[in-house]
């Protein structure tokens, strides 16, 4: 999907990989929406992007809040026009330190839903029913290798970001023929605070920088159409195939 | 008709009051029963979502007041109805009136969201022109946390601002739910394409129904904004050279659609544009087919919009059967579809 003159909501969107898609996005020329809870980081980095040429804004609220959905979908289509790309980036890992299941509080365990599973359901109510009316959309929910693999401690998280990955590709069977499509993407280990927070004891040095990521996820919004709706994809794996094809020939 | 005063859970079994023109009969069946009744028709639309525009707010001598955005006329600039003291409990036209207020007053809405009034109407001292600042940030974001939406008194309760959306809802150009899209559900719609029929939208700023100033009430609807994308334009001129019904959902859309070819002198472009169209019964609809609407007491000025597409007395018939039928008025009430040869012969 072309980004040069769409309108992109990125969530998470204050500080690692969001605020690295949300700069990225907007250098090729998509007209972006910041949303985050914390309003002051969130007006910095869309100062940033604006300072840098780019069409950026900001909309301080919480996801994981049912009264912000509309408030925020609303304003957003208000600043920036109809909603093309959603990317579904912010998430809670929930109590640090991670605790095994049998110690995580049936309420945490809840909590976490509600950010990573809840709130982006209600997000993706609100903004793809417009989306497929004009034929046209794409959501992105950002993903972990956690969703996959049965990792210790990593039970609340894990658990909420398969089923997102669930969400998109029952979405994805929903909407076929409509233009509307849907990734995961797995952006991999990344140099944030949230890899921080979840294991202060590794190293930084073999982490990637989210900005290198969000490159490559920008690729692959622009392959979108040649990836199948639905997929759940490695960021840092996932080749170009048809610019690879295109350069070979 | 007895108004319906909240929305009901299940869309598809709403009712739905069959009107043909052609066959000069009606029929009762259920939003449930459109695939068969729409066939291959285009379907069109309005997919502007519904703004928080009723805002409580306090006049230059600390008077409370509230106040209807009534339409977006600029960047930051407004079209708004005052009303005095109380809220949506209260039959508009039994609000008090507002304080008197001039160019140059200040209405302060929140803490971070005031209303500075730029002109007074002629019509009436309620309609006036303001322009709405929040500081540095985004009107927006401080609107949508400062208002609610509009709301009247037969509604039970208040009314949380996603009830007021359809299922399609993108850019907030509306002050009222365009209500004739509320039972659409994506089931329903995606069960349409599936038959054969199609989909458009049109984006129409859909104003106040009512302001309880007779005066101003006879006035509306006023000049309304719209946006015809070039999708939009492209699937009725293949509707029209495929011989296919074109089914606006609600009169917005009528005025959006036929507002555009009255001004391209009869030809539909896409684009925006501002309409005052009055829609009667002496209007000759150039793209517009039928719609699907809500139930419009004979009297009313969405009533005298569907007599340019049916017989007012076969309107009037029809209605009175489904005020006898037990049928629900207003936004979250049954509908219409009017609609020739939709129905076997009398």
């Amino acid at each position: 999907m072309q980004t040069l003159g769409t309108a992109a909501l990125v969530t998470g969107a204050s500080r690692g990989l969001g605020a690295a898609l949300a700069r990225a996005l907007a250098r090729e020329g998509a007209r972006v929406v910041l949303v985050a809870r914390g309003r002051e980081d969130l007006e910095q980095v869309a100062a940033g992007i604006r300072a840098a040429g780019g069409e950026a804004h900001a909309i301080a609220a919480d996801v994981a809040d049912k009264e912000a959905v509309y408030p925020i979908a609303g304003a957003a289509a208000a600043l920036a026009g109809p909603i093309d790309i959603l990317i579904q980036n912010a998430s809670t890992l929930g109590p640090l330190p991670l605790p095994y299941l049998l110690d995580t509080a049936c309420e945490d365990l809840a909590q976490v839903l509600e950010v990573n599973l809840v709130g982006p359901f209600r997000l993706a109510k609100a903004l793809v029913g417009p989306m497929a009316l004009r034929g046209k959309g794409l959501v992105v929910h950002v993903t972990s290798d956690a969703a996959v693999t049965g990792y210790p401690r990593w039970g609340a998280y894990g658990v909420s970001k398969a089923a997102l990955d669930h969400l998109g590709r029952i979405f994805a069977a929903e909407l076929e023929g409509t233009g509307v499509r849907f990734l995961s993407v797995d952006p991999g280990e990344m140099n944030t605070r949230m890899h921080a927070d979840a294991m202060p004891e590794a190293g930084a040095s073999q982490l990637r920088d989210p900005a290198e990521v969000a490159e490559r996820m920008v690729a692959m919004i622009h392959a979108a159409e040649t990836i199948p709706s639905g997929s759940r994809l490695e960021a840092m794996a996932w080749a170009d195939l048809p610019r690879l094809r295109a350069a070979a020939s | 008709m007895t108004p319906a005063t909240w929305p009901r859970p299940e869309p598809l079994e709403e009712r739905l009051l069959v009107v043909d023109p052609a066959k000069e009969t009606y029929a009762d069946a259920r939003i449930g029963d459109l695939q068969p009744l729409l066939g291959h028709a285009l379907l069109i639309v309005n997919d502007a979502a519904t703004q928080p525009a009723s805002l409580r707010g306090r006049g230059p001598r600390g008077e409370p007041l509230e106040l209807r955005l009534a339409g977006w006329t600029g960047d930051g600039e407004w079209r708004a109805v005052l009303f005095g003291a109380g809220d949506w409990h209260t039959r508009t036209e039994d609000r008090p009136p507002p304080p008197p207020l001039g160019p140059g007053d200040v209405v302060a809405l929140t803490a971070d969201l005031r209303a500075e009034i730029t002109s007074v109407s002629s019509l009436s001292p309620r309609l006036v022109g303001l322009r709405l600042d929040a500081g540095s940030e985004s009107v927006w974001s401080a609107l949508y946390r400062a208002g609610r939406p509009v709301q009247y008194s037969y509604v039970e309760r208040p009314l949380p601002l996603w009830r007021a959306q359809t299922a399609y809802a993108s850019r907030p150009w509306a002050v009222e739910l365009p209500s004739a899209g509320r039972p659409l559900t994506w089931g329903l719609l995606l069960g349409l394409r599936a038959h054969g029929a199609r989909l458009a939208s049109v984006t129409h700023a859909a104003g106040l129904s009512s302001t309880g100033d007779p005066a101003l009430d006879a006035a509306l609807p006023l000049p309304e904004a719209y946006d015809i994308p070039a999708k939009t334009a492209a699937a009725v001129r293949e509707a029209r050279a495929a011989g296919e019904k074109v089914v606006a959902v609600g009169t917005t859309v009528v005025r959006a659609l036929e507002g555009a070819a009255a001004s391209g002198g009869g030809e539909l472009r896409a684009g925006r544009g501002t309409t005052d169209l009055i829609v009667d019964r002496s209007f000759r609809p150039r793209v517009v087919d039928g719609l699907l609407t809500g139930l419009h007491e004979p009297g009313s000025s969405h009533f005298a919009l569907t007599t340019a597409f049916a017989p007012a007395s076969l309107l009037e018939l029809a209605f009175r059967h489904a005020s006898d039928a037990g049928y629900l008025a207003h936004e979250f009430g049954d509908s219409s579809l009017i609609l020739r040869d939709t129905l076997p012969k009398p």
